[in-house]
């Protein structure tokens, strides 16, 4: 159980997947406007990742890693190499799957989410995540947690730029950065400040 | 003065839109409010009556700092000549030129690099050369170690003026600290002069020995003073047993042990006789500062106390958990309070009034979290040994969330209408 927190203290603050690995920039720059909707995007990364993970890891170890299908009578194959794809097609099917059961269900929350479900498949923190997952060779209670965190991490810094952009307005930004270019500075300067808990082992 | 004020005068239609010299207006401005009030007031509401314009308000800081920094200058002098065992023998004053030889070229290169940039961008984008200036051009030397060369402090100061306040469009709208950010950038781009596990003390040449002087710096002043490289450091680490307080720990025994015996007790760390950043050692001077801006309300005491408290609970709370007894895990809080850079970092940077919070409830969080991670890094985190500079900057990026919850709260709080 310690380990498990340990493991959540971990995604979220020491390897920040945003601000230590720099993954799902694009949603990160673009989408982080307005503080409510990149709350929304947040809960709906958090949500989708909790679900591919674990998804993910029981597809790649009872097919894809070496040795993985003996349960059907082929020790002998090895198609990890397939992993990239197949993770992008479980995300997408995954997202696709999900936003069909939240419409049916609960249409509330499906307005609320709106547009950023379906952008999600293509975060590439999803898949990064995922691949993490498989390379630090976690176990699947390890994953579900390492998903969640890696997403309660994303939606921190994604909520916190969001807010210092509604503190810029009042900024001068010169015309030449305005947009993209100050977002990737105030990024920079968000990562290093997150360097604080680089170096700390739980 | 009243010559002075009738040269202004004179020169003013020139530098006033329209007039051939108004692109240098921005410079005009600030030497002219240097010494005189400006001249504006305001068209509309609210209309309040009072002298403290920006420049003022600055000035009060600088003010407040001004006995760190001599007192800075002066131990520089005296850890020179306890490096060379004979500080009972040199003079007050002869300890503190010494230092001050060392100290003022840091101060000044930080000075001439940040007002270059202030006015190329006060000039060609038209805002006017802001005093914010003033004080993070002080507060940045502050925070380094007197054996810092110049041309990183060059290097610094640039990043820390042009990425951390002019592409947000100066003063007031920058996101961090830019004296923190400066510090920020040196310290994570060339960690050898500034990790602050060896000995910040400037060694006389007759130790070191000729390899010692290097020649550094860009502009020639540091030739003749002796800049010892961080291994000649780690020699005299084990020759005067020499570390700063916080690289301490870690050994065999109680880290107040350890501590004492290094030489480093609570007195000392108080009073600040001992190796460390040029701003840092005194606890009692910073605290003092600190006071004084409180009294005059430019520091928020909210901020200021929230961290203290910070520091003393969580300090308390690793005393008290299981853990190893030798290191800062279990140092106790008023070790916490007075090691390291958290006096002048709580007094006059997390105070900063443009990168802190905005809101009351706000400004008791961020301080309280800024001692809860200067203390969480100083026990946990292996990798610095000091926490404070990056707890402060962590702060500052969640400031305005910090703000934007508080008035969240606030608002659903609030009675509706009908």
């Amino acid at each position: 159980m310690t380990d498990l927190i340990s493991l959540f203290v971990n995604s979220v603050f020491i390897g920040n997947i945003l601000l230590s690995y720099f993954l799902g920039m694009c949603s990160f720059i673009a989408v982080s406007n307005n503080i409510n909707t990149s709350f929304g995007l947040g809960c709906a990364v958090i949500f989708v990742l909790t679900i591919t993970s674990p998804v993910n890891w029981f597809i790649y170890y009872y097919m894809l890693a070496p040795g993985a299908l003996s349960w059907v009578g082929l020790p002998d194959i090895d198609l990890s190499f397939l992993k990239y794809i197949t993770f992008i097609a479980v995300i997408a099917a995954i997202v696709q799957a999900v936003e069909m059961i939240i419409d049916k269900y609960s249409p509330v929350l499906y307005a609320a989410l709106g547009v950023f479900l379906p952008l999600i498949a293509v975060n590439c923190a999803i898949l990064g995540t995922a691949l993490f997952m498989v390379e630090r060779e976690y176990t699947l209670m390890e994953s579900i947690v390492f998903g969640a965190g890696s997403g309660t991490g994303w939606m921190l810094a994604i909520v916190s730029m969001a807010t210092i952009k509604k503190k810029m307005r009042y900024a001068d930004v010169p015309d030449g950065l305005n947009g993209f270019g100050i977002t990737m500075i105030v990024g920079g300067l968000m990562a290093m400040a997150f360097m604080m808990f680089s170096g700390i082992t739980l | 003065m009243k010559q002075l004020k009738y040269l202004f005068e004179k020169i003013d239609p020139y530098f006033k839109p329209g007039g051939s010299m108004s692109r240098f207006f921005g410079i005009y401005q600030a030497t002219r409010t240097f010494f005189f009030l400006p001249s504006p007031v305001n068209r509309c509401a609210p209309h309040i009556r009072d002298h403290l314009d920006l420049k003022r308000f600055m000035s009060f800081v600088i003010l407040a700092l001004l006995p760190v920094t001599l007192f800075g200058m002066y131990n520089a002098g005296y850890q020179y000549y306890l490096a060379a065992s004979l500080p009972e023998q040199i003079g007050f004053f002869k300890t503190f030129t010494t230092g001050a030889l060392h100290v003022v070229p840091i101060i000044i290169v930080s000075y001439t690099v940040g007002f270059f940039w202030e006015i190329l961008f006060a000039t060609i984008r038209g805002h006017e050369v802001t005093e914010g200036l003033l004080v993070t051009g002080l507060l940045f030397p502050l925070t380094l170690p007197p054996t810092i060369p110049l041309w990183q402090v060059a290097v610094g100061m640039s990043f820390g003026i042009v990425i951390g306040k002019e592409v947000f469009g100066g003063t007031g709208r920058n996101l961090l600290n830019p004296a923190l950010t400066a510090r920020a950038f040196i310290f994570f781009s060339y960690p050898a002069s500034m990790s602050g596990n060896a000995v910040w003390r400037v060694i006389p040449e007759k130790i070191t020995e000729a390899g010692a002087s290097i020649q550094n710096g860009i502009t020639g002043i540091s030739q003749a003073i002796p800049i010892v490289k961080n291994q000649i450091d780690q020699v005299l680490v084990d020759a005067l047993s020499g570390a700063t307080p916080l690289s301490l720990g870690g050994s065999t025994g109680y880290i107040e042990a350890t501590l004492h015996q290094a030489g480093f007790d609570l007195k000392t760390l108080l009073t600040g006789l001992h190796p460390g950043s040029i701003g840092e050692t005194s606890a009692l001077l910073c605290f003092a500062g600190a006071i004084f801006l409180m009294v005059i309300r430019i520091a928020s005491y909210r901020i200021i106390i929230g961290g203290i408290a910070g520091v003393v609970i969580t300090s308390m709370i690793f005393k008290l958990l299981p853990g190893p007894q030798g290191t800062w895990f279990s140092a106790g809080p008023l070790y916490h309070l007075f090691s390291g850079g958290f006096a002048l970092g709580i007094s006059y940077m997390a105070t900063d009034p443009v990168s802190a919070p905005g809101t009351d409830a706000g400004r008791w969080i961020y301080g309280f979290l800024i001692g809860f991670f200067t203390v969480l890094i100083r026990a946990v985190n292996p990798a610095y040994v000091e926490g404070v500079m990056l707890s402060i900057l962590f702060m500052n990026v969640f400031s305005p969330l910090l703000d934007h919850i508080t008035i969240k709260i606030a608002v659903a709080k609030r009675i509706p209408n009908g």
